[in-house]
């Protein structure tokens, strides 16, 4: 027992609790201030999502779709997670997100291409614009945040002029996928079944499990695994041990941000979303994934549950009651428990003095 | 052409005064990602206090206490930074990062709520000051003169003269180059970058109030400030973390921000035909080249982004 409390996985988890619980509580109290009559209705619909609904198939159903949107942040954490494991903070998987949103729409409604190839398409775009920011990280010196955000704007732009070419001519969006490429859709093989026959519940969903646990066995049990967090860690020494950095820096983020693409085609090749052309700011996508990538403590299965919880009270803040309430106050509570992911260093040095004292 | 200098001198005010807010934190030795964060916070206080302000205000007190509202509020914000980064030994560029978001979140959650409870169909996240932005402008010849451009200059001198001329300018930038040798004569460390983290909270603020009223008379909470943080960030790299250069890089980056609003007034441009989301683009495509080209031999603080460890020598 005692081991099990002193631990580090524990005490991982117990901090992400706190801070998921703080977070909670914070948003609480800000429904509170804006309406006190109905903040305790606000909030348990943000919790409850899909059970907000009373019997089981549309329950189901609903599940599904929090499971859909679920896939694509899955991999923008572990995008943010893999890099951030070699010292690298991919801060760009917001652009690495919309190329592959570029990429995989563009392929499937331009030139009507089978779904592998839009994947395939979505992942080598995220990975040339994570490409690039490694080139500038390893060889001019360039801070990867900083160019990542400038990325980030440029590739908004770029696939907005892009998408224009295939949108609805009436409306800002893209043509619907289902209608104009039926074939580069992802299969389901029958899942949707299980999910009250939602039909955007696809093969995405197991992928990004499989893709966690393959991040999880690079990282851990490999020779390049090895070397990329030695990487990490001290730079100079890795350098000094005939490790090639500059290579590493490079394929991290080339990696990172090809989990990112293929997130993107997870989620638009389900047909679920059309893109709207004028989007005045990259999908929040790729920023909910550094919350997640956090919040489950940087462990590829603990990004499993921490995005399907971030999604969770992201579409629960559909649910609020929108005469008194805005559906952003779960923007609100997740920016909220990745501030105070910050403070898990302290949580844990609190809690291995708390243990000490028992011995 | 006239145009091209107004918006060129006013987003160049914007990025002096973001970039010097940056500048000094990361001289105190606490890298700030959450300057955009900051800037949304000050411009969310200063669209408030413009907005409640007695529509015939005198154009001084409405200067005077939106400018006020936005530093105060940005200060706000950057407290909330140095609370984590200072005294928790957080990881800062997470928190940073964390700082952003949370500060469009907040706005947009704060300012639907006052828009709904104003009127039940208003569900925009917009706040505009069309009568109150007149008390910043000066028309001189068509040249819309702001006096946001007056104080940028004031500010910059002010801080050049506070980091180099001045007892605690000198120790607060100690602390960022080696801040267990500034401890060792007396220093307090966790006071001065203390001072570092607010006063970039101050003029991250002031900058977002001067960003929103640049140009346009509302704003739309929900888009932040359009990566202008960052920019400022790309414009203090360029100017080698030193005022001077800071205003020369804010001129050269400006210039390029306010070719996007203003290229249709130049024949030889329209003539070219270049997609205005080229426009859009330049400053971003342009800050990465400069970055690209001068990073190489960095000038940065020596011990930024390094939490304080008294232990550490």
């Amino acid at each position: 027992m005692k081991k099990i409390l002193k631990s580090d996985g524990f005490q991982s988890l117990i901090a992400s609790l706190i801070c998921v619980i703080l977070g909670l509580l914070i948003g609480y109290i800000v429904l509170l201030i804006i309406n006190p009559s109905g903040a305790w209705e606000g909030i348990m619909a943000v919790i409850k999502n899909f059970f907000f609904y009373p019997s089981g198939p549309a329950r189901m159903k609903y599940f599904g779709s929090t499971l859909v949107k679920t896939a694509p942040l899955v991999m923008c954490s572990l995008s943010i997670l893999f890099a951030y494991k070699v010292g690298l903070f991919n801060i760009g998987v917001a652009g690495q997100y919309c190329a592959g949103v570029g990429a995989s729409i563009y392929f499937a409604l331009a030139f009507h291409l089978p779904w592998y190839v839009c994947v395939l398409g979505a992942m080598v775009a995220g990975a040339l614009l994570g490409g690039i920011s490694g080139l500038l990280k390893a060889y001019c010196n360039v801070n990867e945040v900083i160019s990542g955000i400038m990325l980030n704007w440029i590739c908004l732009y770029t696939v907005n002029g892009l998408l224009s070419k295939v949108k609805e001519p009436t409306s800002p969006y893209t043509y619907n996928i289902a209608i104009k490429s039926r074939k580069s859709l992802l299969p389901s093989f029958g899942l949707d079944k299980l999910f009250g026959n939602n039909k955007y519940v696809t093969i995405a969903i197991p992928l990004a499990i499989i893709l966690a646990i393959v991040v999880m066995v690079v990282l851990d049990k490999t020779k390049v695994g090895y070397e990329l967090k030695a990487t990490g860690l001290n730079k100079n020494a890795a350098k000094y041990a005939g490790i090639k950095e500059k290579k590493n820096i490079i394929m991290t983020l080339v990696l990172a941000g090809g989990l990112a693409g293929l997130g993107a085609s997870f989620f638009y090749l389900t047909g679920i979303e059309q893109w709207m052309c004028t989007s005045s700011s990259v999908p929040s996508m790729g920023f909910n994934g550094i919350a997640s990538a956090f919040l489950g403590a940087l462990n590829p299965i603990g990004t499993l549950i921490s995005s399907f919880f971030i999604q969770h009270i992201t579409n629960g803040g559909g649910y609020v009651d929108k005469t008194m309430y805005c559906s952003q106050i779960s923007d609100l509570i997740s920016s909220i428990i990745i501030y105070l992911c910050g403070f898990v260093l302290f949580f844990k040095t609190v809690m291995k003095r708390m243990g000490g004292a028992k011995k | 052409m006239i145009l091209l200098i107004q918006y060129t001198l006013i987003f160049a005010s914007v990025l002096i005064l973001v970039a010097l807010g940056g500048c000094v934190s990361e001289h105190s030795g606490v890298i700030n990602l959450g300057l955009e964060g900051e800037m949304v916070f000050g411009a969310l206080g200063g669209a408030l206090a413009m907005k409640y302000l007695p529509a015939d205000s005198s154009a001084f007190v409405i200067i005077l206490v939106a400018g006020l509202a936005a530093v105060v509020a940005g200060m706000l914000g950057s407290a909330l930074l140095g609370v984590a980064c200072i005294n928790f030994k957080a990881d800062q560029t997470i928190v940073g990062t964390a700082l952003n978001m949370l500060a469009v979140a907040a706005a947009t959650v704060i300012v639907k709520a006052i828009n709904t409870a104003e009127n039940p169909d208003n569900v925009s996240s917009e706040i505009s000051y069309v009568q109150a932005k007149k008390a910043f402008i000066e028309n001189i010849n068509g040249f819309e003169f702001s006096w946001f451009m007056l104080i940028t200059v004031i500010v910059l001198i002010l801080i050049a003269t506070l980091l180099y001329k001045t007892r605690s300018g000198l120790r607060l930038m100690a602390c960022g180059e080696f801040p267990q040798a500034a401890a060792s004569v007396g220093i307090n460390v966790f006071k001065m970058r203390w001072l570092g983290v607010l006063l970039s909270g101050a003029l991250g603020g002031f900058g977002g109030l001067v960003y929103i009223t640049a140009g346009v008379s509302q704003w739309k909470f929900e888009n932040g400030v359009a990566g202008f943080g960052f920019l400022a960030l790309a414009v203090m790299i360029f100017g080698q973390w030193k005022p001077k250069h800071i205003a020369w890089a804010a001129v050269l980056f400006g210039m390029f921000r306010a070719l996007s609003n203003v290229y249709s007034g130049f024949d030889f441009l329209v003539s070219m035909h270049i997609p205005s989301a080229l426009y859009n683009m330049l400053p971003y495509i342009v800050s990465l080249i400069v970055l690209a080209f001068t990073s190489q031999h960095s000038r940065a603080p020596k011990a930024e982004g390094i939490p304080y460890d008294k232990g550490m020598r």
